[in-house]
């Protein structure tokens, strides 16, 4: 199979333009003949659906929440990239481009995250129209601060709630359109799989999560914005929710799947602190501007914080890379966190911390200025952990946070099926290997916002007008796998719960497919996951019926699907035998402990195929091509 | 603070469905980690009771980081329980002693129908946004974003109403089931804002209407709404919502 991704020709600046102009328009007037089915209301699937219903299509939303207000988004923190250059400090579209694209270790697409630059500024502007409460100077103009990865000051915030006030822009545009009968919301509905005809999406099956029905709906177009699978780890900053369920179903329907094995890991997150625990929580990265991160110089210190004196402790963030400090990108902050834990360095009870302290800060500009900036996390953090981090420094860990991976989407964002399209955190698209700080807020929104709405219609144009008939036994065969695989579930009433078996499953992919990853590891891995999918379906206890509100069995449903999802995302990693963004394969480090990347050898994206449960998947290259960068070896010391 | 293993009690509200008759059930638990929160010790209740062969406690949450408002339930008589300023996923066991007796039911009011246990449908606010809380702007033809100055203590306020995170605990709370600090917020925001002004007037007036049609409650100055909001969102905001509404209702042809 050949990839295409469908880049446009010409000057990297002009290929949006250029691709829009070349594309196709649906006349106005034909518009709501045209019926798209958008699953997922997060900042991509409800800026899509509420500006695809503005153009005049017919559009059917479902969520598997109670409201559209409450995905995922939502909980996004620190802030939102544009290269506005509000701050005067060099910035451009060129450089939040470079950033990106350099951040994400030179594994996306140029003219992908060229686009993404060019877009970000015109997304502050909507979401000032719509009444973002955007944080602001003291002269009333918009106020900028910096993100770890970059050198300019360039990420838009409302407080510490960036996602929530983004989302809850989209949210009333999605509102309004539903007052106008454009946008029809269809609340606690799961989708579980895609309806496909000759290899087209054809439309969805999904769960009424109230009643159990099992119901079908027909679209021209569906399009997915269903996040990201990080809970694949169990533990994760993702909420509890979050699944890969309908990406894995559109994958196993045909679609593939990009780069699964790219996860990024967020350095400054709560440390596990109980083992029933099920969540972790983020500490904006944002802190780390004002936190500095330091760890005690000699190992197995236990002494409290305040009793170590400046001259024993070790910043060494600060000290390793002078030029980047406490703002070096994400990887390279976690990798530290857990290499400074491995040497007995760690603080807190289990050693699993480092300090994040905000001393200095406070003494410069004085605790009013400071929390003016983080009061919220500060409290946040304080409600879990009952200690005030104004007074003593936060404990932070890595936790696994975003997923770069995704299904694969070519430049118009549809997949290798025609007719799906994927936004947001579910395709694979532009963050490469890592994802910079304020990043993803920029893609969702450009993805829903603008890019969605300017190449639906090159589909369109061409797709037969009249709607598959749902009761038809394209959709109703579907409809009844969909019953049975839950009447299976049900079935096995086994001794083990969910969580059980998804701690087991979170615990492996963490230790041999985290951080840190070699070939023996995951081997191990990959041998390992089936068995525990073959516990699963002969252990499993799914307490209930299906006919009912049964919240135990959409964990299982879930579980099911990541229990298929981690072995291609560890045969993934097993396969990029390289050192890239996220991740540290052991065989390919430089001298000093650094990532090596192979540019020979691995400057793709790898494209997996489904071939069936007991075939082995078959993996696609879409080689990366640079002609306005030079892939450089990072370097941020 | 070091944790401790407490011994509780818990009578629950359980509940099959929108149309059966629910009520309270008793559980115990041992050895919870104070460590724990509110959400987890429930979760280590359902996983007690799937082992022992009973249907588990049907609870909404998801970010259980105090921002999505999906959680919330009543916690011996207080929504989202006994700590101010806490949604019930951020607060936590090290509240309660050994020996407590805990007593939590859904979230109750009028347009909030049960759907099981502790899951409610809110689907109400949603209709109630829908009366226009929020600015007709289409995508595409907005202004560049610094070309109208917003004081920043302006920013401020809109920001501190616009915190509201939609749990219905207000709602809840309120002898009356009156959405009113819900409603302020929003129209507060937008009051507060340049870009909401043009739409003021219809706001207020539609939203004060639509509010009325859902079946909440009037606002009687009870103020448990904003004793309850885990946002801690101001009771000024109902009071802009009246001045809004009577500015709009006085003004209009
Ligand atoms: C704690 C935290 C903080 C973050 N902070 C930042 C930040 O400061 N800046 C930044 O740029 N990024 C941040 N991110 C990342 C960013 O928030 C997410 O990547 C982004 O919001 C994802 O948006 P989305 O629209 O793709 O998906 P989501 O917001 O995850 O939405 C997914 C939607 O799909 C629906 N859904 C999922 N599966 C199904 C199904 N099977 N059936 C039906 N519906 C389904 C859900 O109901 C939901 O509506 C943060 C992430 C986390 C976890
Ligand atoms: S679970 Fe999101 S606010 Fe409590």
């Amino acid at each position: 199979m050949k990839l295409d991704a469908s880049i446009p020709d010409g000057p990297l600046a002009e290929k949006w333009d250029r691709h829009i102009f070349a594309g196709r328009i649906i006349s106005p007037a034909n518009r709501r003949k045209y019926r798209v089915i958008v699953v997922g209301t997060g900042l991509a699937g409800s800026a899509a659906a509420a500006t695809l219903a503005e153009l005049g299509y017919d559009v059917q939303v479902f969520t598997m929440h109670d409201t559209p207000r409450r995905a995922h988004s939502i909980a996004a923190q620190g802030g939102i990239n544009a290269a506005k250059n509000y701050a005067n400090d060099g910035d451009s579209i060129f450089r939040l481009f470079y950033d990106t694209i350099k951040g994400g270790d030179f594994r996306a697409r140029e003219a992908n995250v060229y686009r993404l630059a060019q877009i970000s500024n015109r997304i502050i502007d909507h979401c000032v129209a719509q009444g973002v409460p955007f944080a602001r100077e003291y002269g009333g103009g918009l106020a900028n601060r910096s993100f770890g990865g970059a050198q300019v000051s360039r990420t838009f915030y409302a407080r510490g709630q960036t996602g929530q006030q983004l989302l809850l822009g989209a949210y009333g545009a999605l509102m309004r359109q539903a007052r106008l009968g454009r946008v029809t919301i269809h609340p606690r509905q799961e989708m579980l799989d895609l309806v496909t005809e000759d290899n087209r999406a054809r439309g969805i099956v999904c769960r009424d999560m109230r009643t159990g029905a099992i119901t079908s709906h027909a679209g021209h177009v569906v399009v997915l914005a269903t996040g990201g699978y990080g809970n694949v780890y169990y533990l994760s900053t993702n909420a509890m929710s979050s699944n890969v369920t309908a990406a894995w179903r559109a994958h196993r329907k045909g679609a593939l799947f990009a780069n699964p094995c790219f996860v990024q890991i967020h350095p400054t997150c709560i440390p596990v602190h109980d083992e029933q625990q099920c969540k972790l929580t983020l500490m904006s990265e944002s802190l780390r501007n004002d936190g500095r991160v330091w760890v005690p110089k000699n190992a197995g210190d236990t002494r409290p914080p305040a009793q170590i004196p400046e001259s024993e402790r070790d910043y060494y963030l600060e000290n390793k890379y002078p030029g980047f400090g406490n703002l070096v990108p994400r990887d390279v902050a976690s990798r530290n966190a857990k290499q400074q834990c491995d040497q007995n360095k760690g603080v807190g009870e289990a050693g699993l911390a480092v300090y994040l302290d905000f001393a200095d800060a406070v003494k410069r500009d004085g605790l009013p200025a400071i929390l003016r900036k983080y009061g919220n996390l500060f409290q946040m953090y304080e409600k879990i952990t009952a200690h005030d981090p104004a007074v003593q420094p936060m404990m932070i860990y890595p936790a696994v946070h975003y997923s770069m991976g995704g299904l694969w989407v070519d430049y118009n964002l549809m997949s290798t099926l025609p007719g799906l399209y994927v936004l947001g955190e579910a395709n694979f698209s532009d963050h490469g290997a890592n994802r910079l700080g304020a990043s993803a807020l920029m893609q969702g929104l450009a993805d829903g916002y603008f890019i969605l709405p300017n190449t639906i219609g090159r589909y369109l144009a061409d797709c037969p007008l009249p709607l598959p008939d749902t009761t038809a036994s394209l959709f109703t065969a579907e409809t009844k796998k969909a019953e049975s695989f839950i009447t299976k579930l049900l079935a096995v009433k086994g001794k083990r719960t969910t969580g059980d078996i998804h701690r087991q499953l979170g615990r492996l992919l963490w230790d041999e497919c985290g951080l840190l990853r070699n070939g023996a590891g995951l081997g191990r891995a990959l041998a390992e996951i089936p068995a525990i999918r073959e516990e699963f379906w002969k252990n499993v206890l799914v307490p209930g019926t299906g006919m009912q509100l049964n919240q135990s069995l959409e964990r299982a449903g879930r579980l099911a699907d990541y229990l298929e999802f981690a072995e291609l995302m560890v045969r993934d990693a097993l396969d990029r035998e390289e050192s890239c963004g996220c991740h540290l394969r052991e065989e390919n480090q430089t001298e000093d402990n650094e990532a090596r990347r192979d540019d020979a050898n691995f400057c793709h994206v790898s494209a997996w195929e489904y071939r069936g449960e007991a075939t082995t998947p078959v993996r696609h290259r879409e080689p990366l091509v640079f002609d306005n960068v030079t892939p450089s070896q990072r370097s941020y010391r | 603070m070091a944790k401790q293993k407490i011994d509780i009690t818990l009578q629950i509200w359980r509940q099959e469905n929108p149309q059966s008759q629910g009520s309270f059930q008793h559980y115990s638990l041992s050895g919870i980690s104070t460590g724990l929160s509110f959400l987890e010790m429930l979760d280590v209740l359902n996983e007690n009771l799937t082992l022992n062969g009973q249907e588990p406690v049907a609870f909404d949450h998801d970010c259980r980081e105090g921002i999505c408002g999906m959680c919330g339930a009543v916690v011996n008589g207080r929504p989202h329980g006994p700590e101010p300023g806490t949604t019930l996923c951020q607060l936590h066991m090290r509240h309660f002693k050994d020996g407590d007796h805990l007593v939590i039911e859904p979230f109750r009011a009028r347009p909030f129908p049960i759907e099981r246990d502790l899951v409610i449908d809110r689907g109400s606010l949603d209709q109630l946004i829908q009366a226009g809380g929020y600015v007709s702007v289409n995508t595409g033809g907005t202004p560049e974003a610094n070309t109208i100055a917003i004081p920043r203590e302006t920013a401020e306020q809109a920001m501190d109403a616009a915190a509201c995170i939609g749990c219905g605990a207000c709602v809840a709370s309120c002898p009356n089931g009156s959405a009113m600090l819900f409603a302020g917020a929003k129209v507060s925001q937008l009051a507060l804002l340049p870009q909401g002004h043009p739409e003021g007037r219809e706001r207020a007036l539609n939203m004060v209407k639509r509010m009325d049609e859902l079946g909440f409650g009037n606002c009687g100055n009870e103020r448990e709404c904003e004793a309850s909001c885990p946002k801690r969102i101001s009771i000024r905001h109902i009071a802009r919502l009246n001045r809004e509404f009577i500015k709009a209702a006085l003004f209009s042809e």
